[in-house]
């Protein structure tokens, strides 16, 4: 069969847009689970909120996407902290199905209120001028806002990693993650940390959700949609690590695309495959320390 | 400032007949602790005063580490009087009573597989000002210094045992509660430790040290608890140890 390079790479680069969504969400479940031991099932709510935020900061008070990548994961992660004050931190020491369907609940509640004053129809957020067009590489004509959302997330990604595996804070956080007890012995104070740690997955969510606003539309139903993926996408690489759910993410992303061009009837379910063979192989995924 | 005992009849036993060098830093009294329905702790009694080596002796599951544990705050559901330099300590949160400038070194040596060693080493924050530079602890236990980027738990058993202790040593307590340091060590490694602990002590620290192992606590103990069934039973100071020798055994079961 002859290969449509111009299809291929097109295809190419959709992947990697779902990737780069695929990483950002599952590094903050990744984040998250280690912390806190809940598999956040509000992930695709929260991620839809910040799409959200998007949308009114720009037509409620005319503050436009930049301002936005910053106020709204900050506003959506303060969403989180209250939810993980009010909430959250009272399961914290009980089985992991107490926090999955406590979150899974508030996701739907969040999707719900959403739902009754939006509809389920998308609603337009358009592309900022500073990003509009696209440029000719010669293989492929190249949008300028998903390369934008590639890179930008990857840096986003990687800030994360390093924040995470090479700072100060970061041995702090790794440590509670292992060993909650004997850290607040030290002095640090652990359920804080937990707090903060939730509002970063959740607000790693919510930048996601901003970042897909002009691309996917802003719809109450898109995290859900995405979330699913997402899971299988934590399940592949395993929870226990920052730069596995990273590299899962894109590289699934990737994988979709790839499908997408030579078998599309797959596309849809290529992960889930990969996700059911991986379960039969390694469990507790391909990076997952076992929990 | 010295506290009176005013404690149940089977502690007043317990207080030994040396004169005790400096002004009481832990008291605890009637000091109760549960895990979860079970009763672990049924009445503490005992202080530990400025400059001095403490040693709670007892069988496997009589309490110690529990005491450890609830002067640490780590166990939540606890009862009674503990005073740390004259502050109440018995209602508040582990990282708070941290931050007065109580440490511990966990029996299970608690090294991070996630952390290197010097990540290990930088984790617990200072609490206080005059904690021991890194030149200090390298000095103490130069073995650290060369596994600096070693995964914290691919050290041997005895440099995980001097990384636990080093990493409480940065932090400026002066008061440090060590749960069994020596436990399944070798004895040059033992030996090494105790230097450690005898040096600790001569620079003024004040160590509350859980062992089952007593002739390696009677190389720097000033005094002795004999902890049974969560209650303190006996207790004395070693220069009355040769006196009580066969009490001791018959305490500890050897």
């Amino acid at each position: 069969m002859s290969i449509n390079l111009q299809a291929l790479f097109a295809q190419l680069l959709v992947g990697l847009i779902n990737g780069s969504f695929y990483a950002l969400l599952s590094l903050g479940l990744a984040v998250i689970f280690g912390m806190l031991n809940i598999i956040n099932f509000a992930h695709g709510a929260l991620y839809m909120m910040g799409a959200f935020a998007a949308y009114f900061l720009l037509n409620v008070l005319g503050i436009g996407y930049w301002w936005a990548l910053i106020i709204a994961p900050l506003a959506v992660g303060l969403f989180g902290i209250i939810l993980e004050r009010t909430m959250l931190q009272w399961i914290a020491q009980l089985d992991h199905l107490y926090g999955l369907l406590l979150t899974f609940g508030l996701g739907l509640i969040i999707q719900g209120v959403f739902q009754n004053y939006f509809g389920s129809s998308g609603l337009p957020y358009a592309i900022p001028d500073e990003l509009k067009g696209g440029v000719n590489l010669g293989f492929m004509f190249l949008p300028i806002y998903r390369g934008w959302v590639v890179v930008f997330s990857l840096v986003v990604c990687l800030a994360t990693w390093y924040l995470i595996e090479r700072t100060r804070l970061g041995a702090n956080l790794r440590a509670a993650t292992e060993n909650p007890t004997l850290v607040r012995a030290f002095g640090i104070n652990v359920p804080r940390m937990i707090t903060l740690t939730y509002g970063l997955g959740v607000g790693l969510a919510a930048l996601a959700g901003v970042l897909s606003a002009p691309i996917n539309q802003v719809r109450p139903l898109m995290g859900a949609d995405l979330i699913i993926v997402v899971f299988a996408v934590v399940v592949i690489g395993g929870m226990g690590s920052i730069m596995g759910s990273i590299i899962t993410g894109f590289a699934l992303g990737i994988v979709e695309g790839l499908t997408k061009y030579f078998y599309p009837e797959a596309s849809n379910t290529v992960v889930f495959v990969l996700m059911v063979l991986v379960l039969l192989i390694k469990p507790s995924g391909l990076t997952g320390r076992t929990a | 400032m010295v506290e009176t005992m005013t404690t149940a009849s089977d502690a007043a036993a317990a207080t030994p007949s040396a004169q005790p060098a400096g002004d009481v830093v832990l008291s605890v009294q009637n000091l109760q602790a549960w895990y979860g329905e079970s009763h672990i702790l049924h009445g503490i009694d005992f202080e530990v005063r400025a400059g001095e080596v403490v040693t709670l002796l007892g069988r496997n599951g009589a309490g110690k580490t529990t005491t450890l544990k609830s002067i640490m705050g780590i166990i939540p559901k606890r009862s009674g009087s503990i005073r740390f330099e004259g502050k109440d300590i018995s209602r508040a949160s582990s990282d708070k009573i941290a931050r007065q400038g109580v440490a511990i070194c966990p029996e299970e040596r608690g090294i991070f597989a996630s952390l290197d060693v010097r990540e290990n080493l930088m984790l617990p924050p200072q609490v206080r000002p005059g904690g021991l530079s890194l030149e200090q602890i390298f000095e103490l236990f130069p073995n650290l210094k060369e596994r600096l980027k070693s995964q914290g738990t691919k050290l041997s058993g005895g440099e995980q045992q001097m990384l636990a202790i080093a990493r409480i040593l940065r932090t400026g307590a002066r008061f440090l509660m060590l749960d069994e340091p020596t436990e399944g060590l070798a004895p040059v490694i033992i030996q090494q430790i105790g230097h450690t602990i005898q040096r600790l002590k001569n620079e003024g620290f004040t160590i509350l040290l859980v062992e089952q192992n007593f002739r390696f606590a009677a190389t720097m103990a000033d005094r002795y608890y004999i902890v049974e069934h969560g209650k303190i039973i006996d207790g004395f100071a070693n220069s009355e140890l040769s006196a009580n020798m066969d009490k001791l055994h018959s305490y500890l079961g050897v």
